[in-house]
């Protein structure tokens, strides 16, 4: 089959490599249809997530249609199915509360040393998201071998087409538990850093959970006119200084809440964040954490953040201080995909969530490199970009 | 007995130099008294010694006179125990005791989820052997069950015809709020070349405690999942990779 693979920084192509096949009782052989490359993708495209190999398979957000099942396997072949990107057996003490993206048992025991020395427990695992969180073939590829298929698959009615239903695989979860971990209620203002796709999900999915108002944080023009586009206020670093701009648009208060979607490569010119980028660029386990650092100082006392952004290494200027005195509540996470699906596929199809808007490129899985260099060098107009195979 | 209520028996000396000695060999043996000058340019590298050595002194842990606290042996600071490295691990596993008594007390089903173990043999005299793989190769492990208490432990000792000079034990209890159980499991073993041959065993993943800890990992996933993950595309063990 044909397959996209990582080879080194910046260097992915698309190679011919061998069918899967099912290995474990309870997988499912997948054909995808429609795939998409996820912002957080372009931390491996850009390496500085560890654990990558030449030759791996990216791709977390996919779909497609049932080919092969193990005896385990409640699918059946030629249904319609968005995988999810966390990979969960369903049985373990963390998927039986919920906390899928924490399942035990989904990270071979091989893969699972890494983590656990780094974060002191082993992470679950993931598709082509390198070898820290299992070394799995990833879907950015004509077929992919799904894992406790009886468990992760979401079965889509005809009716729905795929760009509709694709994002079910992360983003728009992601976005979903990112809005839910920062506990928003009726009259609250909440602040978004980074309006990629996930900030804007946060961004939408804030207004449904009954923000009074949201004000999304970026310096791309389109991605701005995007968010107000759902009915955010926005704010663009590069003309405000924005702390002092979330107190005047909060009442002197700041905001109720806040969310850091922007993760492990912050941009912007601060001299927190050029230290973090010479770090990063030295390969010391540094991430950029510019923006978490601002919402932090942001958010009001008493209030809550939300990070949904990635990270993966060290921080330092960090402002624990913020964090203590102010007496704030920080979640964060990989997406429990499983817990949130069935509730998300339901609003979709009953018309309340759209997430096709965000699509600005249709590409085939053969012109998967441009995609990956303009969805990482042009990110005010690559806004999201999907793979037929 | 608890390992860890054991003195090492590799204590540190570090007394005080014999000074008398040191100005023997600083050549004042001839009668002249030293000016006070020389005396402290003579001594310097004397107090330097002794400060360094106090100083290592101070930073070294202090076992004797502390109390024993509330953690298990293995998770102390130091590896070895007389001639014994002991390591281990407890997992919690999502099923009733009794469940994970029956797989674990089959014997002949340990490679399942031991994979450096293969080929388990019950031998006349009623010992079990299987060949293990090691950093250094295969060895024929030998032992007998020494203890078992249904349900709740068994342990097993290397015999005379072991190449691997080993014991260990697996405990499971009840977990907490109904989470199924705790098993827990440790091995103390005279490591083939000594404190350093564990080092190098360790850094290749090799050492019975990286080993073990996986084990009962494979074995949680094979009660809780009914089959052990692997981030393999193709069935053939040829094509996997880790």
């Amino acid at each position: 089959m044909r397959a996209l693979t990582w080879h080194s920084t910046r260097d992915v192509r698309v190679d011919t490599v061998p069918d899967p096949q099912i290995v474990n009782p309870r997988d499912a052989i997948i054909e995808v249809t429609a795939t998409a490359i996820c912002g957080s993708d372009l931390h491996l495209y850009d390496g500085v997530i560890p654990g990558m190999k030449p030759g791996d398979i990216l791709g977390h957000e996919f779909m497609g249609r049932v080919v092969e099942t193990g005896p385990g396997s409640t699918l059946t072949p030629g249904q319609r199915v968005v995988v999810p990107f966390t990979i969960s057996c369903g049985a373990c003490l963390f998927c039986q509360l919920g906390q899928f993206s924490a399942c035990d048992n989904s990270n071979p025991v091989e893969t699972q040393e890494a983590s656990e020395l780094l974060y002191g427990h082993a992470v679950s695992g993931l598709f082509g998201y390198s070898h820290m969180t299992g070394g799995y073939p990833g879907g950015q590829a004509q077929y992919v071998r799904v894992p406790f298929s009886d468990v992760g698959p979401i079965v889509i009615p005809e009716g729905l087409a795929d760009e509709q239903v694709l994002f079910l695989s992360d983003i728009l979860p992601t976005g979903w538990m990112a809005a839910a971990n920062a506990d928003i209620g009726p009259g609250d203002t909440v602040a978004v850093w980074g309006c990629g796709p996930v900030g804007l999900f946060a961004v939408q999915s804030a207004r449904l959970m009954g923000a009074e108002k949201v004000v999304a944080i970026d310096h791309h023009p389109n991605r701005l006119a995007l968010a107000r586009g759902l009915g955010a206020e926005v704010i663009d670093y590069r003309q405000t200084h924005v702390l002092e701009a979330l107190m005047e648009m909060s009442g002197g208060l700041g905001p109720d809440a806040v969310i850091d979607a922007v993760g492990m490569e912050s941009h912007g010119f601060s001299p927190d964040n050029l230290l973090d980028t010479v770090k990063q660029k030295v390969g010391v386990g540094a991430d950029r954490a510019h923006a978490l650092r601002m919402a932090l100082m942001a958010v009001r006392k008493g209030g809550r953040v939300s990070v949904p952004g990635v990270y993966g290494g060290f921080a330092d200027t960090f402002p624990l201080g913020a964090l203590m005195e102010k007496g704030l509540q920080l979640r964060t996470g990989q997406t429990h995909v499983q817990a949130c699906s069935e509730d998300l596929l339901r609003r979709i199809g009953e018309g309340e969530i759209d997430t096709t808007f965000l699509i600005s490129h249709r590409l085939s899985l053969e012109e998967a490199p441009r995609g990956y260099a303009g969805f990482s060098d042009n990110q005010d107009q690559w806004t999201k970009v999907v793979l037929r195979p | 007995m608890r390992p860890r209520d054991t003195r090492p028996d590799d204590t540190f000396d570090d007394g005080p130099r014999d000074r008398t000695r040191d100005r023997t060999r600083n050549g004042h043996r001839d009668g002249h008294r030293p000016r006070t000058r020389d005396l402290l340019r003579d001594c310097l590298p004397a107090i330097g010694i002794a400060a360094a050595v106090a100083g290592l002194a101070l930073l070294l842990p202090r076992e004797a006179h502390r109390p024993p606290d509330s953690a298990p042996g293995r998770a102390a600071r130091r590896a070895r125990f007389g001639d014994r490295v002991v390591e281990g691990r407890s997992v919690t596993i999502a099923a009733p005791r009794q469940a994970v008594w029956d797989r674990l007390r089959d014997t002949d089903r340990w490679p399942d989820f031991m994979e450096t173990l293969r080929d388990p043999e019950h031998r006349p005299d009623g010992t079990l052997g299987w060949t293990l793989a090691t950093p250094f190769g295969h060895a024929r492990v030998v032992a007998r069950i020494c203890r078992e208490e249904e349900g709740r432990a068994i342990a097993w000792v290397s015999t005379d015809a072991s190449e691997v000079e080993a014991e260990g034990k697996v405990m499971l209890r009840d977990a907490p709020a109904a989470r199924g159980t705790v098993i827990e499991a440790h091995v103390a073993y005279r490591p083939p070349g000594g404190l350093a041959g564990h080092w190098i065993a360790r850094a290749f993943g090799r050492s019975p405690g990286v080993q073990g800890r996986q084990e009962l990992k494979r074995l949680k996933m094979l009660i809780e999942t009914g089959e052990i993950a692997t981030n393999s595309n193709r069935r053939s063990p040829a094509a996997r990779e880790a």
